[in-house]
């Protein structure tokens, strides 16, 4: 029971990480054409480089800890996900491999557009599984992908992946290239906050449960907190992001936004794992295995907090287009 | 056959797992080959190790880019195609694959950058401490993931309730029966083709008179290497099987062709099994010999496949020859190794007159055979445990995701072909290309000629 708990918040927090990092990461893919030219995205990608191994690792972690602590929920998700996630994997594929080869290749076109499409492909099937998530088990005991909140929320991943990304580019990057990565990352800001209008809106329609989470008294007034703390972070970004506004900001604001977006999905969504299906006390595995993992991480995810932290600090400041591959 | 969304599922998982290893396999054996060579530099200050270094760095980088994106890959399909599977051993296995992330996957990704691109950010000290972070990474990796693997094969240590299992013993699970056989065997065909690679492109570098010193220092050291590994792993191999035999046995049958159970068992060179009619047809063999290496004894008893009913056995073929070309690279990479140490001590290995351009050259075109090695060890291994997923206790036939179709497979199957197949073609052109790359006059660690070169640092 507690073990449950623990675990599934593991779960989330390795899912938060997941998409704070690798969110940022397939972001600067996404971003990819429309740099200003190949100098530009030599900058983008040497950003990367370093790191972005390390991001894609959490989504392992997500997916061993929930095989491990819930497996009932692992074999049903992911095998009722089955073409979406498919195609994340090759789009994970693809980006992944150009990071070797786009420096290989006189003519780097080609890893451009796997870069690109890889990142593209990988960030909306992730929305496109969210969206199904959120939505639940159907009638037919199904999960419905093909539907239009899915196809929504697509969109909306891979439009705010773009707007971490665009916070990326401005922490790593100077001159024209920081300055229209400011602009662009307002535009997207605004679309990004359309998104979670509209999705906030759309959930409780959906769902009379969820509609009765927030909006019922006394839970209005406890969880009112969190539209307000999400305008704060927003109007902190759209500062952040003004001309010759600061670094950092953008990125840990974006950051912020993100968080505050999850929270409210798992509050929606509390105490499912799969939603309307199995909830996360009927779904985990025996409690010596539960216990094992636990054991794992409170002692090793510190480290790896630590060492993944000095690696982001070895490489940090702003990078040239001919540091990292060359 | 029928074309089921089990029987895609299976062709799709072999296939994808076959592409994966090939990387881990050269990561592991550049891994120790990047410290060995870092450490050498870092007590002996001379620049071939330094530029040796930079060479197999490059390589090592794509080579590892490709196993990290395949091996995520990997480690959702376990749900996505085998969904039933994983619900009934998520308790044993889930916990390994977690510890193989958290001590092992972070620890590679989280020192890679530093080894990678960090040697004008950090102290060479702490650039020593990543590359061997890293190295010790991928043996920590190797050690989670086929302890899964064998548990599979000599499940211990667990309980069963309605066809789900239980943890009873953690230990007992960790370290079963076939593990530590299996993990040595791997490690080591690692660093066996490791070394083999490693020695064709020093004769290839020896051979052209480009860069001799790096050429003769690197087909040095990998011969002595492979003279010392090549029997350890037939040894080992050895043990492996007996250790089978015990837990196994209609698997080694199977590697032996062997249909009726008999005593003074030859062994067989040659032969092509019938499975339906539970014979061999065109047997060539040595008498005696597989009852001499199995029991110890020439007229020792030998199990054969018919000790079991027909649904419980494996298919005989592919093990049965998988096992004769692992074995056979196996015995010709101990000759090359060994010819290669009496060359070199008879100074003909890559010296000027006397130099010995058949054995160089065979040792080039053996280059690539240690990966054949290892996908045949593996089809040997998990054709020869069918029909089971878990030995004994969970057929491969009830291990499928009920609500995946054949044609959502079929796509996802295509799919991964299709890339795959492109991205061995491109990983062996850029590879090959860098292995020809001229080192030793090339530029000193902290200048860019390479970028202006488009070649990589
Ligand atoms: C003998 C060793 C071995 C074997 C049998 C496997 N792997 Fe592997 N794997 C490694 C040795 C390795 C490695 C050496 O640790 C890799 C290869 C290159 C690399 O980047 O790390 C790796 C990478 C790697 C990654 C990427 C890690 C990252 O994000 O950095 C994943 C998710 C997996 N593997 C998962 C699997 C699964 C699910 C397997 C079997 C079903 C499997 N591997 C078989
Ligand atoms: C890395 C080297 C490995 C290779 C090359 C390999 C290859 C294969 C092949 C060819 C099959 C298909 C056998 C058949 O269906 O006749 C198979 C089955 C299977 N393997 Fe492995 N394997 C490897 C390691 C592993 C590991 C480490 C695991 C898990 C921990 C694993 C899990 C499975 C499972 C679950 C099946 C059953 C599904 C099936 O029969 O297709 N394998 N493997
Ligand atoms: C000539 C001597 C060799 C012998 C007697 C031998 C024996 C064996 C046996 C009996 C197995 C099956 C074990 C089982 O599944 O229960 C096996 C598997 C395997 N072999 Fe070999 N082998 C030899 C050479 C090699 C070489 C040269 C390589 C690679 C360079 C290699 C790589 C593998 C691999 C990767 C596996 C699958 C993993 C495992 O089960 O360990 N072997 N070997």
């Amino acid at each position: 029971m507690t073990l449950d708990l623990v675990m599934a918040g593991v779960i989330a927090f390795g899912v938060m990480m997941y998409v704070l990092l690798d969110g940022f990461d397939l972001g600067v893919g996404i971003l990819f054409p429309l740099a200003g030219d190949e100098a530009e995205r030599d900058r983008m990608m040497n950003s990367l480089a370093p790191i972005w191994d390390g991001n894609e690792t959490w989504l392992v972690l997500g997916g061993a800890v929930l095989f491990g602590a819930f497996p009932k929920a692992f074999g049903m998700l992911t095998s009722a996900f089955y073409l979406p996630l498919m195609l994340m994997l090759a789009g994970l594929v693809f980006r992944g491999v150009a990071f070797e080869y786009r420096f290989k290749f006189d003519d780097p076109r080609w890893w451009n557009r796997a870069f690109f499409g890889g990142s593209l492909l990988a960030a909306a099937c992730q929305g496109l599984v969210l969206g199904a998530y959120v939505q639940g088990v159907g009638a037919d005991e199904q999960f419905d992908w093909l539907a239009p909140f899915p196809a929504f929320t697509a969109v909306a991943v891979v439009i705010a992946y773009a707007l971490l990304g665009a916070c990326w580019v401005v922490l790593k990057t100077d001159g024209p290239q920081a300055e229209t990565m400011r602009r662009r990352g307002r535009r997207l800001l605004l679309a990004s906050l359309a998104c979670v209008a509209i999705v906030s809106l759309w959930t409780p329609l959906m769902s009379a449960d969820i509609a009765t989470r927030w909006f019922a008294w006394p839970n209005l007034a406890y969880l009112a907190p969190i539209p307000m703390a999400t305008a704060l972070t927003a109007w902190l970004t759209w500062r952040g992001l003004g001309r010759n506004g600061h670094d950092a900001l953008p990125l840990a604001a974006g950051m912020g936004l993100f968080m505050l977006t999850l929270l409210g999905l798992a509050i929606s969504l509390w105490p499912w794992i799969v939603p309307r299906s199995l909830t996360v006390f009927d779904a985990g595995a025996q409690p010596e295995s539960q216990q094992f993992i636990a054991v794992g991480i409170a002692l090793i995810l510190p480290v790896i907090l630590a060492y993944t932290a000095h690696n982001y600090w070895v490489f940090r400041g702003k990078v040239s287009a001919d540091s990292g591959y060359h | 056959m029928e074309i089921t969304a089990l029987l895609l599922s299976r062709i799709q998982f072999g296939l994808t797992i076959g592409f994966h290893i090939l990387f881990p396999t050269l990561t592991i054996g550049l891994a120790l080959l990047l410290i060995a060579h870092e450490g050498l530099w870092l007590a002996t200050k001379r620049a071939i190790y330094r530029e040796s270094c930079r060479f197999w760095a490059r390589i090592f980088a794509v080579n590892f880019g490709m196993g990290v994106v395949s091996g995520v890959v990997l480690s959702y399909e376990i749900g996505t195609n085998f969904a039933a599977f994983s619900e009934a051993t998520g308790n044993v296995l889930g916990p390994l694959f977690s510890y193989e992330v958290l001590t092992a996957f972070f620890l590679e990704a989280g020192f890679l950058g530093i080894m990678l691109f960090g040697w004008d950010r950090v102290p060479r000290w702490l650039h020593f401490f990543s590359t061997v972070m890293v190295g010790i990474g991928t043996l920590i990796s190797a050690f989670w993931i086929l302890a899964a693997n064998s548990w599979m094969h000599t499940p211990a240590g667990f309980s069963m309730q309605d066809g789900v299992f239980f943890v009873e013993d953690w230990w007992a699970i960790v370290f079963n029966p076939s593990f530590p056989y299996r993990y040595a065997h791997m490690i080591c065909a690692s660093l066996l083709t490791t070394a083999f690679v490693a020695a064709g492109v020093g004769a290839w570098h020896v051979l052209n008179h480009k860069q001799a010193e790096f050429g003769r220092m690197t087909l040095r050291l990998a011969v002595l290497t492979a003279a010392l590994l090549a029997p350890l792993q037939i040894l080992l191999g050895d043990l492996h099987g007996l250790n089978t035999l015990e837990h196994q046995p209609m698997k080694v049958a199977a590697m032996e062709g062997h249909w009726n159970t008999d005593t003074g068992v030859p062994l067989l060179l040659f032969a092509i099994p019938d499975q339906a009619a539970e014979t061999n047809h065109f047997e060539i063999g040595i008498p005696e010999i597989t009852s001499l290496i199995l029991t110890h004894d020439l007229d020792g008893e030998v199990k054969g496949l018919t000790e079991v009913p027909p649904e419980d056995r494996p298919p005989v073929a592919p093990v049965f020859w998988a096992f004769r070309v692992m074995v056979g690279i196996g015995v010709l990479f101990l000759l090359l190794a060994w010819s290669g140490v009496v060359q070199l001590l008879r100074g003909r290995l890559y010296d000027g007159a006397g130099l010995n351009r058949h054995l160089l050259r065979g040792l080039i075109l053996a280059s690539p055979l240690g990966f054949v090695a290892v996908i045949a060890g593996w089809l040997v291994t998990e054709i020869g445990r069918q029909p089971w997923v878990v030995y004994g206790l969970m057929r491969t036939a009830d291990s499928g995701s009920a609500t995946v179709t054949a044609a959502e497979v079929a796509t996802s199957l295509s799919l991964f072909s299709i890339i795959y197949s492109v991205l061995l073609v491109v990983f062996v052109f850029v590879v090959l290309r860098m292995m020809r790359t001229a080192v030793g006059t090339g530029p000193q660690p902290s200048d860019n000629t390479a970028a202006a070169q488009g070649q990589p640092a």
